[in-house]
C-alpha cells in the first residue's frame, strides 16, 4: 500500500500539468452539474412554498353552533391527510378581507361573510386527487354549504410540480452523464500517458490489483480534489447571485459533501474503467 | 523447462504466426532464436512469457501450463522470468538504481533486501559508478545492461531477450552477449532472439530457426531443413560456356 501511495504521488509529480487538467476539468465538469443542482434546489424550494398555499376552504351554514363547528374542527384535524385546521369566524372573515382589500374595505358588510375552516394538508398528499377527496369528504358534512379549493389552480402546480421533477431528472441524469464521461475521458488520458509504465510493471511480474491501485489512489484524489474545487466555485456562484440577483439557498451539508463523494467515486470509477481498458490491451 | 507442445499461433488480423511449433529447452540452456523478421520469433518469446496464449497446443515454462492460465499466474511466473527488449523499456524519468529497485518492489520484497540486491547487480552489469543516473544519460549499451540488470534482480530462471543487441553497435553488442553468457554460465536458461549471424556463428550454443512460423532449423535436435539459413547450399558446377 505504501508504495502504491509512492506511485500515485511519483504520478502527480511527474505529469502536474496532467494532473491539473484532471482536477480542473473534473472540477468543472461537477461545476456545471452542480449549477444545474442548484438550480432544481431552489425551483424545487419555490414550488414547495407555493404547494403549502395549497387550502381547502369549507363554509359553514349559517346558524350552525359554535359547538358543532367546534366538532368539526376536530373531526378534519384527524383526518390522516391533514396538517392544520383553522378556524375562521365571520368577525375575522371581515377582518381578513378589508386588510386584503384595502380602499374597498367598505364593500362587506358583517353579515356577508360565513364562517368557514381552513385546511391545510400534509407535505405529499396536495395532488389534485388528494385535495379533492378530501374536499368531498368536508362536503359530506350536513352543515358544510360549500367547499372550494381552487380545483384548476391545483392541478396547474400539480403539473408544473411534475414536469419540474421529470424534467429536472432527466437533465440531472445528462448532467451527471456528461460529467462522467468528461472525467473518464480525462482519467483516461492520465493512464495512456503512463501505458508504458503499465506495461513495464505488469512485464515485472506484477499483479492486475498491484498495477491498478495507483491509479485508482490518483482517481479518488482528483475526484476529491476536483469535488471541493466545484463545491467551493459553486459556493462562491451562489452567494454572487444571492448578493447581486435573487436570493438563492445552497446546498445543505449533507448534500454539498454527498457531491464531493461523488466526484470521487466517479474518479474512482472513471479510473477502474480506464486501467482496465489499458490492462487488456498491454 | 520450457516447453513448446504442437503450439499453433493465429492472430485475428494477421493470420498464422507459428504452425505446430514443438521443442523443449532444458534448465540453464543457452537457446538463439533466430529467423528473418514476421518468422515467429516474436511471437515464441510472448508465448513464454505469457503475454499470449497459444490457439492450439500447449507451452508450459516451470510448471506453469498456458491452459486455463489466470492472469495472476502470468504475474507469479513472470517473476521467474527476465524479459529484455531491443528497446530496454526503462521508465525515463526514474534513476538506473531506481529502475532496477521498480522490479522487485512490485513482488513485494522487503524494502530492506533491496538497495543490497540492487547495488550487486549493478556491479555484476558493471554500471555500478551509474546508479544514480537517468536512462537518457547513458548509451545504448548501457541502458541495455540497467535493462538485464533489472530482468536479473528476482533471480530469474529463465532470461528471455528479444533482440536485446538489435539497437546497438558492434562494441556495446559484445559487451552485452558477454553478460549474457556469464549469467547462463551461473545456472539462469538464456533465450535470446536474434538477427545477429555472425553472433550465432561464433558461438557453440544451441539455435533454433524459424520461417514462416515452423521451425526450420534446430542444431540440437538436428533438425535442418532447405528452408534454413543453416543448409549448406550445392555449389552449382559452372556449365560449359558460363563466362570466367
Amino acid at each position: 500500500m505504501k508504495l502504491a501511495f509512492r506511485e500515485t504521488l511519483t504520478g502527480f509529480r511527474r505529469a502536474p500539468l496532467l494532473s491539473a487538467l484532471s482536477v480542473t476539468t473534473i472540477a468543472f465538469s461537477l461545476f456545471a452539474f452542480g449549477l444545474f443542482g442548484l438550480v432544481a434546489v431552489n425551483l424545487r424550494g419555490a414550488l414547495k412554498q407555493v404547494e403549502e398555499r395549497v387550502e381547502i376552504r369549507a363554509f359553514v351554514a349559517e346558524g350552525t353552533p359554535v359547538e358543532a363547528t367546534a366538532a368539526l374542527q376536530g373531526d378534519v384535524a384527524a383526518f390522516p391527510e391533514v396538517a392544520h385546521v383553522d378556524m375562521v369566524t365571520p368577525d375575522s372573515a371581515l377582518a381578513r378581507a378589508r386588510r386584503e382589500l384595502g380602499e374597498f374595505s367598505d364593500v362587506f358588510d358583517e353579515s356577508l361573510l360565513p364562517a368557514s375552516i381552513e385546511v391545510r394538508l400534509k407535505d405529499g398528499y396536495r395532488d389534485p386527487a388528494t385535495v379533492k377527496a378530501v374536499a368531498a369528504r368536508l362536503q359530506t358534512y350536513q352543515f358544510i354549504d360549500d367547499v372550494r379549493y381552487g380545483e384548476e389552480w391545483v392541478q396547474k402546480l400539480y403539473r408544473v410540480k411534475n414536469i419540474a421533477t421529470v424534467a429536472g431528472i432527466g437533465l440531472g441524469l445528462a448532467f451527471a452523464a456528461v460529467a462522467v464521461i468528461v472525467i473518464s475521458a480525462t482519467i483516461r488520458m492520465a493512464v495512456l500517458a503512463r501505458g508504458r509504465e503499465i506495461s513495464i510493471m505488469r512485464l515485472v511480474g506484477a499483479t492486475d490489483a498491484f498495477v491498478r491501485a495507483p491509479f485508482l489512489i490518483e482517481g479518488f484524489i482528483k475526484g476529491v480534489l476536483g469535488g471541493s474545487l466545484a463545491l467551493v466555485l459553486l459556493y462562491l456562484a451562489n452567494s454572487a447571485i444571492d448578493r447581486w440577483f435573487i436570493h438563492t439557498t445552497f446546498f445543505e451539508p449533507g448534500l454539498a459533501w454527498l457531491g464531493v463523494i461523488g466526484g470521487a467515486l466517479i474518479g474512482l470509477a472513471g479510473s477502474a474503467f480506464s486501467v482496465g481498458r489499458q490492462l487488456r490491451r498491454v | 523447462m520450457i516447453r513448446f507442445s504442437n503450439v499453433t499461433m493465429r492472430y485475428p488480423r494477421t493470420g498464422t504466426a507459428l504452425q505446430r511449433v514443438t521443442f523443449h529447452i532444458a534448465k540453464g540452456e543457452f537457446a538463439f532464436l533466430t529467423g528473418p523478421s514476421g518468422a515467429g520469433k516474436s511471437t515464441i518469446l510472448k508465448l513464454i512469457y505469457m503475454d499470449d496464449q497459444p490457439t492450439e497446443g500447449e507451452v508450459r515454462v516451470s510448471s506453469v501450463s498456458s491452459q486455463g492460465i489466470r492472469a495472476r499466474d502470468v504475474a507469479r511466473l513472470r517473476r521467474k522470468l527476465g524479459v529484455v527488449f531491443q528497446d530496454f523499456r526503462l521508465l525515463e524519468d526514474r534513476t538506473v538504481e531506481a529502475n532496477v529497485a521498480f522490479a522487485m518492489e512490485v513482488t513485494g520484497a522487503a524494502a530492506s533486501a533491496i538497495p543490497g540486491k540492487v547495488s550487486k547487480l549493478l556491479t555484476q552489469v558493471g554500471l555500478a559508478s551509474k546508479a544514480t543516473s537517468y536512462p537518457r544519460e547513458l548509451s545504448g549499451g548501457e541502458q541495455q545492461r540497467v535493462a538485464i540488470a533489472r530482468a536479473l534482480v528476482n533471480d530469474p530462471i529463465v532470461l528471455v531477450a528479444d533482440e536485446p543487441t538489435g539497437n546497438l553497435d558492434d562494441r556495446a553488442t559484445r559487451g552485452v552477449f558477454q553478460l549474457l553468457r556469464e549469467i547462463n554460465a551461473s545456472g539462469t536458461a538464456v533465450v535470446m532472439a536474434t538477427h545477429n549471424l555472425d553472433l550465432i556463428r561464433r558461438s557453440d550454443y544451441r539455435t533454433i530457426e524459424v520461417n514462416r512460423g515452423q521451425i526450420v532449423f534446430d542444431s540440437k535436435e538436428r533438425i535442418l531443413t532447405p528452408a534454413s539459413v543453416f543448409a549448406v547450399k550445392p555449389r552449382r558446377e559452372p556449365a560449359p560456356g558460363d563466362s570466367q
